[in-house]
């Protein structure tokens, strides 16, 4: 049977097969090795870093700092491997570091001091936005040996398509996702948390551990996010990365995940991604309509979850209220 | 009789290269839609594109690198014949250009060059940057004619070409001449709003009689100083030299009415030399340089401005 909880995963699911149906029927080109791994290519960042924002949504927060950690990794990957010999891992462990202890931090704020996540995770973005700037306002290039020897990792399909390095990292965190979120206690106890504080409480969930540990997931894939960015450009700019913490927030949306929290699938987002990044590709294979056009799209398709999910609750609530009057003895 | 012989033979002669035109398909990854001359550049290209029956496949960056990478991959999947590409930013296209490299696309730069080595794209045009802004100085220089000048600077968006070699070419322009000095120098990204915001800190932070030019790095920051400047109770153009780079028609407009003293031109018709370049190497496999540069002309008020405004301001500036 299917459950209410699965529909807007279906829905996902059928809007990407139906979406890549019709961008085939416009364009037969688009069904290629190249489209496909451009499509986990090029999105492999936002993928990463929307696995992240899937965890605190689905505990009914919010981490609008990810754009400007990604751009902070990327700033200081570059800097550190100019100014310094150290090696590159070294900088990722370093790096990864430096940005789950950001994220836990930010977590540790939003539990102990009862803050909106809104607002701390606000502040953590104009902090590591600004630390970013700090560092370079210029664009810095990444010419190190190693860059060029990950970049080089790829599997060439026989019609020309390119799978990379980075589209094979964010594969890899995704199923690690799907499985923290379903196999695990934390992933338990994160679904308690976005069911409702008082509820997780009474279940006996460890909230404050669960909070920081969340906000760290999200600024350590952010820190991951910023390292596949920096091999994505092979260098390191304080301006990239702007508002990519919307997309990924419309990419978990989009994946079928409820935005007050409780319900939702890791799996999902990595549809909600395939989505958005088709929408795109459609867009430049026509070459005539604005690019703009993605934004229109997405927002469209954003309000129509919105609107499905509304209404999959009331749904759920009227056949709950139907079930209770059945039972009800009186 | 004669007549239709002649438009008979002027087609046959057309024939072959119109139809070998229509056959071909280019990409065209912009940046984005920040300056009024982007947008003349857009239309510019639509226009030669269109003029010699070819297929343009456009695609708009929203001034986001990724998006541009995003496009070029996406063309090469659809297998253009070749891909125009005006990089918002110079580092990070090695791994994009070799891969239009393999499946045999060429790529030609405009307006703007890449850090990449120069065997992964065709050619670049471009107007040369570090020389606009030393025609810029060197106006100043001349026009100071050994006064004391002190000088702000609007720079373009932070990290950019542009901004670099325009701030350093005007910075050797100026460097021999001790009577003029930069006192202050921030970035206005490029856009009217924030030259406009910028100009008016600066009118606070040195006071309005303290300063006797402004060198911006294009004209909309210009323009949008010139209102700072007018709102300051001063005239702009006089009390303030105002000089900066570009001439989109609204430059030709403020010079016509003494608000603006010198522009030098970028011109947006990148594409046609572009263009011309790609299709010689389609036919027969023609190298071009590596490098096509542009005029960079300077206006002033000996110019007739205002013809000039009528001539550009329906090209989308």
């Amino acid at each position: 049977m299917i459950r209410s909880t699965h529909l807007p995963l279906l829905v996902t699911l059928a809007t990407f097969i139906l979406a890549y149906a019709l961008c085939v029927y416009a364009y037969p080109s688009m069904l290629s090795t190249r489209v496909v791994a451009n499509l986990l290519t090029d999105n492999a960042f936002l993928g990463i870093a929307a696995v992240g924002m899937t965890f605190v949504i689905l505990s009914g927060g919010i981490d609008l700092s990810i754009g400007s950690v990604i751009a902070f990794t990327g700033v200081f990957l570059a800097v550190i491997l100019r100014d310094t010999s150290v090696h590159p891992l070294i900088a990722f462990m370093l790096v990864l570091t430096i940005t789950t202890a950001f994220g836990a931090a930010m977590g540790g704020l939003i539990h102990y001091l009862e803050m909106p996540p809104f607002i701390v995770t606000l502040a953590g973005m104009f902090l590591a936005r600004g630390a970013a700037y700090v560092l370079s306002t210029e664009s810095v290039p990444i010419t190190h040996e190693f860059y060029d020897v990950l970049q080089g990792l790829y599997w060439k399909a026989p019609s020309g398509g390119r799978f990379r390095l980075i589209g094979g990292v964010m594969v890899l965190t995704f199923l690690v996702g799907v499985l923290v979120a379903h196999r695990t206690r934390f992933g338990q106890n994160v679904y308690a948390l976005g069911g409702g504080g008082q509820t997780a409480k009474l279940m006996g969930s460890p909230i404050a551990s669960t909070t920081v540990g969340i906000y760290a997931i999200s600024g350590g894939l952010a820190g991951l996010a910023g390292i596949v960015f920096s091999l994505y450009t092979s260098a390191g700019y304080s301006l990239a990365t702007v508002g990519v913490e919307l997309d990924a927030i419309a990419a978990v949306v989009i994946g079928g995940t409820l935005l007050t929290g409780g319900y939702g699938y890791v799996a999902g987002t990595f549809f909600g991604i395939l989505i958005m990044g088709l929408i795109q590709t459609y867009i430049v294979f026509d070459g005539t309509l604005s690019s703009w056009w993605t934004k229109i799209v997405i927002g469209g398709l954003l309000f129509a979850f919105i609107v499905l999910q509304k209404g999959l609750t009331w749904a759920t609530q009227a056949r709950r209220r139907a079930a209770t009057g059945f039972a009800d003895p009186s | 009789m004669k007549l239709r012989t002649t438009l008979l033979a002027g087609a046959t002669a057309l024939l072959p290269m119109t139809a070998f035109a229509a056959d071909l398909t280019i990409g065209f990854s912009q940046i984005g839609s920040e300056s009024g001359w982007r947008a003349a550049e857009t239309t510019v290209t639509k226009q030669e594109a269109e003029a010699r029956g070819i297929d343009l496949k456009f695609a708009d960056a929203q001034q986001k690198q990724e998006n541009q990478i995003k496009a070029i991959r996406s063309f090469i999947a659809q297998g253009v014949d070749a891909i125009l590409l005006a990089p918002v930013v110079a580092t990070g296209w090695d791994e994009v250009l070799e891969e239009a490299q393999d499946a045999e696309i060429p790529v030609v730069l405009l307006d703007r060059t890449v850090d990449a080595s120069d065997d992964l794209y065709l050619t670049a045009v471009t107007s040369d940057l570090v020389h606009e802004g030393s025609v810029a100085g060197q106006w100043l220089v001349d026009a100071m004619g050994g006064t004391d000048c002190r000088i702000v600077e609007l720079q373009g968006t932070t990290g950019s070409s542009p901004a670099i070699d325009r701030k350093s070419g005007f910075e050797q322009a100026i460097a021999d001449h001790d009577n003029l000095e930069i006192v202050r120098s921030q970035t206005g990204d490029f856009t009217r709003s924030q030259g406009k915001v910028v100009m008016e800190s600066f009118l606070k932070a040195e006071g309005g009689e303290n300063i006797c030019a402004l060198y911006a790095h294009n004209d909309d920051m210009a323009v949008g100083a010139i209102q700072a400047i007018k709102e300051a109770g001063l005239n702009p153009g006089d009390d303030i030299k105002v000089v900066a780079i570009d001439a989109v028609p609204d430059a030709h407009l403020a010079i016509a009415n003494g608000e603006m003293n010198a522009t030098i031109e970028l011109t947006p018709n990148m594409a046609g030399p572009a263009l011309d370049a790609l299709e010689a190497y389609l036919a027969d496999g023609t190298m071009p340089p590596k490098w096509i540069q542009t005029e960079s002309r300077l206006f002033t008020a000996d110019d007739d401005n205002r013809a000039i405004y009528e001539q550009k301001k329906d090209l989308g500036y």
